[in-house]
């Protein structure tokens, strides 16, 4: 094995690459790039693959699909609609649905793959946030996946529009209505996006439009997003969770080759394994239950897909504000909704990872994560988003709530209305309190050690057990967390305070760096004895105290 | 399969095969798994260290069985395909969807999680890379490179003679605005502009041809029948229907945008409960009212009816009207009425006299 050189099949397509590109060195580089592991690590790779098989099941049912919304009356293999007048976009979809082979299971897996998708984008997204992986240098790949979780969003809404069938038609009636209430411009936005009026405009041009924005413009946005991620993942080398041996300036892991490559293809095939399995009995939008669109028809509990449920949820919950002055309207009852709340979320998302670097002033270079609990500020405000968004998305299937629960339906919307400003607050001081509460357990391990089992009597009968000190890599772990101390303002030699720190920005500046600091717990090796000052709610069972620490 | 059912979760037998027991006095096994197992990588048996070549073997034997497991599944996808899918003609309708549906996808997902899980126990049993440690180098360049950088893109800016000719600069920006602006300007014809699109009906068309006619008011026609209707088919308190002004489909030039904005309905208020609103009194005929069923929140069809509240309902975000009280919001985030259509009868049919008094469907800018 010790003078093994690759096989010609290898070696000769290598050699010629490397003749024009010089590309061997590169291989060479990166073979056994390192990859830290975590499970959590993993949840990027799923919404990789998911766009893989997107474009993949994507392209096949392009191959069948007619974005067209010229009327034909329907004379295909499913007879319940024979006759049926119907767009040739509803027709050649159920087509693909009941004529072509695998075509529903290739429509069904699209469809899947697109909900988990955006799901395990959302799940990735939040372990970046809570383990504070975001932090420079990686703010552009979190801003990337911001833009790309967006994009998903219009990706969604643009296909499962697409079909023309009842459900999809009410979504884009839905987007009409939002469009037409944007103050100025919004009967433009709508005339222009459908051609016209809704559904047809004057030529049908909404479906072909969707068709080619769906198939083409944002799927290549997506497409080279997903590639500046990936190069700047690569280029910057992944974050590790801290462990003994990952630090600052050494990332400890599997090599790529072979290891990673080979967990990495058997991720795939196990995304497309499952979504396989979901395509094949688990049904999605069963289009020709729905019918084709009429713009009388509706059913009852209708649902988007799970992420424009947040949109849904704030449309339903809005009081019904409207301003009519002076000859204009302005409908706050969908502006509001159909803006703030993302825009909360998301343009706070995006804004974080710089609101952190300005209070903590904090712009050092961090590549080993934080664990959730040493950073109880970011963890609060996540969970806070977390129950805001997560609110507004149940309120978006309120009446099926409702339902469901056998509750009032207005008292269901009367709820959400006064939860999706409680909630968050709660889950911030709850998430706070928690985090605090860990951080001092891991003080805890620190200065008494750990519980052994050993039950110790002492010469005058007392009972006590021994304690002893957590092992490295576990004290590796505790240990990573760093204090968190209050920035003085800044001042130069002669006291005078830095441009910075005056005004009401500075101000702020200060106060929400106390507010970030001022509760932080020591997570420190020390001697035990000085520890007890501020745990008291430890402090009771003095008998664990570790006595015997050097046996 | 028994070898993959002992072996696919990669429970490699502790050294001495069984649980320690925990005795009085010895560190608690709670101890040794607390927060972190040994090394930061279990990595299971084969990964990292010396393969016991007999596990070895017996794992490359469950992986490969699974590998042919993935095989037999992929030539069953094409068998089935070819041979079986294709019977009697091809593919045609539901049941033989759903039959080829089950083959297909259940046989590629076999195919997939069998390749899946053979890979995974091949990684984490017979793969003897170690774990390795590499270096994380700075990211930014030096503060030399930088300055080096900063000179020689002032050099270059000096060279092209941009910043010594503030003419040649500010024309050409001057240059390039209008050429931004220019695509902009190609997408006008997108569609056509709002003008009073919005602010009218099917119905005040239908009304004006009917009056020309010399008749009262277009006559309703039930939506999906398009008979026209009587008020005597119409007469038990507490129904309700959607109808459409009669022509819309024949004659109407988009007819699906027509009737997306025409689309109405009528309900029968019992003559006890109704309250017609001022100025409204002759707009119902005998409790029979008539409102559009666009919701006024976004434009979903208002299709659902409580006979005993008499509430109008939207599916979509629950914007509820009252029927007796001119369609008045009862609930959610709809902020104006449903708008009427004033009704009449003529030869025992229902006619509508006018279009509706103002536009029907969502808010917008220029609706006032």
């Amino acid at each position: 094995m010790s003078e093994a050189s690759a096989p010609k099949a290898v070696e000769g397509p290598l050699n010629f690459l490397d003749d024009r590109l010089g590309s061997t060195t590169f291989f060479k580089r990166n073979m056994k790039k390192v990859f830290p592991d975590h499970w959590s690590f993993m949840l990027g790779e799923i919404a990789l693959y998911c766009f893989i098989i997107l474009l993949l099941t994507g392209t096949f049912l392009t191959l069948w699909f007619h974005p067209s919304m010229n009327e034909v009356h329907y004379d295909g293999s499913y007879t319940k609609l024979t006759g049926v007048k119907m767009s040739e976009a509803y027709a050649s979809t159920l087509h693909i649905s009941f004529d072509v082979r695998g075509g529903l299971l290739m429509r069904q897996i699209h469809h899947w793959a697109a909900i988990l998708f955006m799901a395990s984008i959302l799940a990735h997204m939040l372990r970046v946030f809570f383990t504070g992986a975001y932090r420079k240098p990686r703010e552009l790949n979190w801003l990337i996946g911001l833009g790309m979780f967006t994009l998903g969003m219009l990706e969604g809404l643009f296909g499962y529009s697409l079909p023309d069938d009842l459900l999809s038609g009410t979504g884009l009636r839905i987007t009409q209505g939002v469009l037409e209430s944007i103050p100025v411009v919004g009967t433009y936005g709508y005339m222009f996006l459908f051609g016209g009026e809704f559904p047809e405009g004057e030529y049908g041009d909404i479906i072909p439009r969707l068709f080619t924005l769906h198939i083409l413009l944002i799927p290549g946005l997506i497409l080279g997003l997903v590639t500046a991620h990936m190069m700047i993942m690569w280029h910057q080398k992944h974050t590790a969770m801290p462990t003994q041996k990952q630090t600052e300036t050494q990332v400890y892991g599997y090599p790529f080759y072979p290891v990673f490559m080979a967990k990495t293809g058997a991720y795939f095939l196990f995304t497309f394994g499952v979504l396989a399995l979901l395509g094949a009995f688990a049904q999605i939008n069963p289009i020709w239950l729905f019918g084709p669109y009429d713009p009388g028809a509706i059913s009852s509990a209708s649902q988007p897909d799970w992420y424009m449920g947040v949109l849904e949820g704030s449309l339903r919950i809005m009081p019904n504000w409207e301003i009519t002055a002076w000859g204009h309207t302005l409908s706050l009852n969908v502006l509001i909704p159909a803006l703030v709340p993302l825009g909360i979320v998301f343009g706070g998302a995006g804004a974080w990872p710089f609101v952190e670097q300005w209070v903590t002033g904090d712009k050092r270079h961090h590549h080993v994560n934080d664990r959730p609990r040493n950073a109880p500020v970011r963890t609060g405000v996540g969970m806070a988003a977390v129950t805001f968004y997560g609110l507004l998305w149940l309120a978006g299937a309120n009446d099926v709530l409702a339902e469901r629960f056998h509750l009032s339906l207005f008292a269901t919307t009367w709820f959400f209305r006064f939860a999706v400003f409680v909630g968050p607050v709660l889950a911030y001081i709850i998430t706070k309190r928690v985090c605090l509460g860990l951080q001092r357990k891991d003080a805890d391990v620190l200065g008494h050690g750990v519980e052994s089992g050993v039950i110790l009597m002492s010469p005058d009968g007392e009972f006590t057990e021994r304690h002893e000190p957590a092992r490295p890599e576990e004290r590796t772990v505790l240990l990573s967390k760093e204090r968190a101390k209050e920035q003085p303002p800044a001042t130069d030699a002669n006291g005078i305070p830095a441009p910075g720190s005056k005004g009401p920005m500075g101000y702020v500046r200060s106060r929400l760096n106390r507010a970030w600091t001022f509760d932080d717990i020591p997570v420190e090796e020390h001697g035990h004895g000085d520890h007890d000052g501020h745990d008291d709610g430890h402090t009771i069972e003095g008998g664990k105290e570790p006595k015997q620490i050097s046996h | 399969m028994s070898e993959t059912n002992d072996t696919a979760g990669s429970q490699e037998p502790r050294e001495d095969g069984t649980p320690r027991e925990r005795v009085v006095g010895t560190p608690s096994p709670a101890a040794d798994s607390a927060l972190l197992a040994k090394e930061e990588y279990p990595a299971p048996a084969g990964a990292g260290e010396e393969l016991d070549e007999r596990s070895a073997k017996r794992a490359e034997r469950v992986v490969a069985s699974l590998f042919l497991l993935a095989f037999a599944a992929s030539v069953g996808f094409i068998v089935y395909f070819i041979g079986w899918s294709g019977r009697d003609g091809g593919m045609h309708g539901i049941h033989r969807a759903r039959e080829s549906n089950l083959w297909l996808g259940g046989l590629m997902a076999l195919s997939f999680m069998a390749m899946a899980i053979g890979v995974t126990i091949w990684v984490r049993r017979l793969m003897s890379s170690k774990p390795i440690v590499q270096e994380r180098h700075e990211l930014e360049a030096t503060p030399e490179d930088r300055a080096a950088f900063s000179a020689a893109f002032m050099e270059g800016a000096a060279d092209s003679g941009i910043t010594k000719r503030p003419l040649l600069r500010r024309t050409l920006l001057l240059a390039a605005a209008p050429l931004g602006l220019a695509p902009l300007v190609l997408l006008r014809d997108l569609g056509p502009l709002p003008e009073k699109r919005l602010r009218h009906t099917y119905w005040g068309e239908a009304v004006k041809a009917a009056k020309e006619k010399g008749r009262t008011g277009v006559r309703l026609v039930v939506d999906g029948t398009n008979k026209p209707l009587k008020v005597s088919d119409f007469a038990s308190p507490g129904a309700m229907i959607t109808v459409l002004p009669e022509g819309i489909e024949e004659n109407a030039h988009h007819a699906l945008n027509e009737i997306a904005k025409a689309v109405t309905i009528l309900i029968n208020v019992p003559a006890d409960q109704f309250k017609p609103a001022k100025g409204r009194e002759n707009w119902h005929v005998n409790g029979i009212v008539a409102y559009s069923k666009i919701c006024t929140h976004v434009g979903c069809p208002a299709a659902l009816y409580e006979q005993t509240t008499h509430h109008i309902l939207c599916p979509c975000h629950q914007s509820t009207f009252d029927a007796t009280d001119a369609a008045k919001v009862v609930f959610g985030p709809a902020a104006r009425p449903l708008p009427q259509l004033p009704l009449s009868v003529e030869d025992g049919y229902l006619v509508a006299t006018a279009d509706f008094p103002e536009p029907i469907g969502p808010s917008f800018w220029e609706r006032g």
